[in-house]
């Protein structure tokens, strides 16, 4: 995880479920080309925050010990459209999770409506690809978003540092 | 309870058409799930999951395709084709498997086609029904 796309988490059940808010701005650069006159947040984006919460619970119910990659949009379907000023919640549930991959389900929330449904699937890619070795180092789960977990669970990526 | 055969092949198939976006029609029992369904391996797990919550049940993903495990052992591979023991090993794993040609030309290239509707049907009855 390179860059970070939620703003923070309001829950975290460590191996079930957590939400996480998003503030959309007209700030982000990329609005006033998608669309000119029109801003409206790029669908792709929504799966990409969605694909952080559900990613960060998901890499968290194994401490972080796996390598936790998107892996496959299984549904994504989008109700309506979220523009500058509006506040979403992303909310991940987790359905499934094996030594290999997790499954978890998702709805993006603005208010009371239903804005999107995503379902997303990760790969815990040191367990898979048939033994291709991937750098020791957990490069998904760097200290960077470590800090969204802080008052969440006691352990994450740089909190030993804190200490 | 014991489920009939059509009412496995009925769930296999909506799974399948959820999982990897085929239409109705193009599930056969014939069908191979990478060739003609264009399954990649990350949809192998997909369908695993899905499975499971279809039939209430638990499956080991090695017990469903259980490529892997073979295709890793000196033993079982050699030049690029299974051994006479790993052919007895695939045998044991996947009872579910219709091998047919596969016995007389072991090309592990082909061994993806063994991987048919048929048999995860064949593995469901034989999970669901003993």
């Amino acid at each position: 995880m390179r860059w970070i796309w939620i703003d923070r988490f309001e829950e975290f059940k460590s191996g079930d479920s957590a939400v996480a808010l998003k503030n959309v701005t007209l700030a982000e650069e990329h609005l006033h080309d998608h669309f000119p006159g029109f801003p409206v947040m790029p669908e792709c984006l929504m799966i990409e925050a969605m694909a952080q919460t559900a990613g960060i619970l998901v890499g968290e119910a194994r401490s972080f010990s796996e390598k936790v990659i998107l892996a496959k949009i299984k549904k994504a379907v989008f109700f309506d459209f979220v523009r500058p000023g509006d506040t979403i919640r992303l909310h991940a549930k987790i359905e499934g999770i094996t030594p290999e991959a997790a499954q978890t389900a998702g709805k993006i929330t603005r208010g009371e409506d239903l804005i999107a449904e995503i379902d997303l699937m990760f790969s815990h890619i040191d367990q898979n690809l048939g033994g291709k070795k991937f750098p020791e180092h957990n490069f998904v789960f760097t200290e960077m978003f470590g800090e969204l977990l802080r008052g969440f669970v006691d352990r994450y990526p740089g909190s030993e540092s804190k200490k | 309870m014991a489920i009939g055969r059509d009412e496995i092949f009925a769930k296999v198939k909506d799974v399948l058409v959820d999982a990897l976006g085929v239409d109705d029609d193009e599930v056969t029992e014939d069908a191979t799930l990478m060739g003609d369904l264009g399954a990649e391996s990350i949809d192998f797990l997909d369908v695993v999951f899905r499975l499971e919550k279809a039939f209430n049940i638990k499956i080991a993903r090695e017990e469903l395709f259980p490529a892997e495990s073979l295709m890793g052992n000196p033993e079982f591979v050699v030049n690029g084709k299974l051994t006479a023991k790993g052919l007895d090993e695939l045998k044991s794993k996947m009872p579910h498997a219709e091998l047919g040609d596969f016995e007389s030309d072991p090309d592990i290239n082909k061994l993806a086609d063994l991987f048919t509707v048929r048999s995860i049907i064949s593995y469901i009855d034989g999970k669901v029904n003993g």
